[in-house]
């Protein structure tokens, strides 16, 4: 080939791209937690809007992270946690705020959520609300009641206290692999400040967490956590609230006899949301926007909920979500119980680096 | 054209093994911060001129904490009983493999390689359903009635050991493998001609000259097992501290890049003593 017919062939092949990038479709780039979407709003947002969506998906606030601070991730919208991703994403600058103006639905989203939010995000200028829940215990109800009868699964007191672990040890407990969300419940059960930073609270926490080290089967991610209780390997985990009620959903249908029931502490419950936030340098910020305005309409949001056992933050979405859903006190916390649930507070990233250090210590048991 | 030829590797090292070693230390020398990356740089621009600012603070909390020393232990351990086992197990099979009939050689190397081929997570998966509770191994041995109550197999060192080895046989028996196919038999024939049984011409013959080899196997396995973090994370004691875990908790959990780099960095300063040793071995 010529030179100048090469030339020719690739000046001719360069304007074929370029009229093809025009008439391309937008494409809107999401970064989700894992089972966290009725796949089939992501479809009906395709055909309505006519923008494509490449759908991706993490099972811990790390891989997150880890993938936004190197820059540039090529994300358009994310879902981090309140505390620590979400406060941490909006000190660092990087998340652009977002332009209420095109999302008409962000009236929908509940006033008093809301606020608990603002904590981290004063004047909700980066994030809408997508699901929330609490951090409680996951009981294989069948066979903790076999050997503790009469135990109270809504008390820390059955995984924390020693007696009880030895005796649940065989049966298998665990702990989710997270210094941020599991600290808080730890403190609070020993009635400390959910977020103190007292090395004398942090040193009691890592001593009640040391007693019960030995009687723990297993420190797994949330995503792991989930498979181990919905086959029935542990008896007692300390976890999310939406994951325990995903694996009692998963062990109802493997129909085994494993019975799996979910309760919050009754004295205060660790709260946490996950919100919609664009970053800063996500390339198409316009879809991301319309993509939040989609899911805050109440049936879209309802059939979220319904799918993946979270409640949301649009209050005139309750009704349309299917009753067994809506009526399931572990998914919508009751008024009382949300009334003593807590937020904990932001951490500098000192007193962040101390906890998860006490943690690395627990989880090697020294 | 030569020149090209000669500089190749140097290109190769400089930009797969000192860049990356440089921009280690570069951020295990700067200090964590909130942004994007979370590390503010040791050097910094102002009013035109580099103002140093910074610090040696991770490699003193490294001195400081015996959480630490005490995962680069455990995990200098772990990588020799790993290395050592594969030892055992791959040195009679590369023996095998070399006193083979020459056409059955590389069929029996490729069935040493075959677990490489299936991928990690599928024979982690394997390993998990053997050595669960209700795993297969539990279900035989309670059925035998050989057992009562389950064993505690999964997150165990038998479990770690089991996946480690499973992994890292391969790197051992193929180095083992070439060399004894390919030493001197004439040694061999002259020592037993000389009166020697079997098992003294092995001693005293093969196993001295296959010795390169076998600390070659030695280093191929201990080298990578040392930082290895996802076998441990599967199938080994919960919370385990191997430094490849801690280095992984102090990126992704602490978000303290520069205490995980200057981590990495040591690391990488142990590994490089037995491969000097290796060097000195291979001289004299």
């Amino acid at each position: 080939m010529t030179l100048r017919r090469a030339l020719c062939l690739g000046l001719l092949f360069g304007a074929l791209l370029a009229g093809r990038t025009a008439a391309a479709q937008p494409v809107l780039n999401v970064y989700n937690w894992a089972d966290y979407i009725d796949p089939y709003v992501v479809q009906r947002f395709q055909a309505e809007t006519g923008i494509r969506v490449r759908y991706d998906v993490y099972d811990s606030l790390e891989t997150l992270e880890g993938k936004l601070s190197s820059g540039r991730s090529g994300y358009d919208l994310i879902v981090p946690t309140s505390e620590p991703t979400f406060a941490r994403l909006v000190r660092a600058g990087a998340l652009r705020p977002l332009d209420q103006a095109r999302i008409p639905n962000w009236g929908n989203l509940d006033p008093a959520l809301m606020a608990r939010v603002a904590t981290v995000d004063p004047g909700n200028r980066f994030g809408a609300i997508y699901l929330w829940g609490t951090v409680g215990l996951g009981v294989r109800a069948d066979a903790v009641r076999q050997i503790l009868p009469g135990a109270r699964f809504d008390q820390l007191d059955l995984l924390l206290r020693p007696e009880n672990a030895a005796k649940l040890a065989r049966c298998g407990l665990a702990v989710m692999d997270s210094a941020t969300d599991v600290l808080p419940s730890v403190l609070r059960w020993l009635g400390k400040a959910p977020d103190s930073t007292a090395p004398a609270d942090l040193r009691a926490a890592e001593q009640a967490l040391l007693a019960v080290r030995p009687q723990l089967r297993a420190i797994p991610g949330s995503g792991a956590l989930l498979d181990m209780l919905a086959r029935g390997e542990i008896c007692v985990a300390l976890t999310y609230s939406g994951d325990v009620i995903q694996a009692a959903a998963r062990a109802r249908e493997a129909g085994r006899g494993v019975e799996i029931a979910y309760a919050a502490p009754e004295s205060g419950a660790h709260l946490w949301f996950d919100l919609l936030a664009i970053p800063a340098d996500a390339p198409n910020p316009e879809a991301a926007e319309a993509f939040i305005n989609f899911l805050l309409r109440p049936e879209v949001m309802a059939a979220i909920t319904g799918h993946v056992r979270y409640p949301n933050a649009v209050p005139a979405a309750r009704p349309l979500v299917p009753a067994a859903v809506r009526e399931d006190p572990s998914v919508y916390p009751s008024a009382e119980s949300l009334a003593r649930a807590f937020v904990p507070g932001t951490l500098s990233p000192a007193e962040d680096r101390a906890r998860s250090r006490l943690w690395s210590r627990f989880k090697a048991g020294r | 054209m030569r020149a090209a030829l000669i500089s190749a590797p140097f290109l190769w090292l400089l930009a797969l093994v000192a860049a990356p070693s440089l921009l280690l230390g570069w951020i295990a020398f700067g200090s964590a911060a909130e942004g994007v990356p979370p590390v503010a740089p040791p050097l910094a621009w102002q009013a035109g001129a580099p103002v140093w600012q910074g610090s040696l603070e991770s490699f003193a909390l490294l001195l400081e904490d015996p959480h630490y020393a005490g995962a680069l232990l455990r995990s200098l351990l772990v990588a020799a009983g790993t290395a050592g086992l594969a030892l055992l197990l791959g040195y009679p099979m590369a023996y095998a493999v070399a006193e083979a009939r020459p056409r059955w050689r590389l069929p029996l190397l490729a069935l040493v390689l075959a677990p490489v081929w299936t991928g990690l997570m599928p024979r982690l998966g394997a390993w998990i359903g053997l050595l669960r509770d209700e795993g297969w191994i539990n279900g035989v041995l309670l059925r035998a009635g050989l057992i009562e109550a389950p064993l505690t197999l999964l997150f165990s060192d038998v479990a770690l050991f089991a996946g480690m080895l499973h992994s890292y046989l391969p790197y051992a028996v193929l180095p083992l493998a070439i060399a004894l196919a390919r030493r001197d038999r004439g040694l061999e024939a002259a020592a037993a001609d000389l009166g020697a049984a079997p098992g003294r011409v092995f001693l005293s013959v093969t196993l001295p000259l296959s010795l390169p080899a076998v600390a070659a196997a030695f280093l191929l396995v201990f080298i990578p097992a040392a930082g290895e973090f996802v076998i441990p994370e599967l199938l080994g004691p919960p919370g385990d501290p191997l430094l490849g875990r801690v280095i992984w908790a102090e990126f992704f959990q602490s978000r303290d890049w520069p205490l995980a780099a200057a981590l990495a960095l040591v690391l990488l300063a142990v590994l490089a003593l037995p491969i000097r040793a290796y060097q000195r071995l291979g001289r004299g």
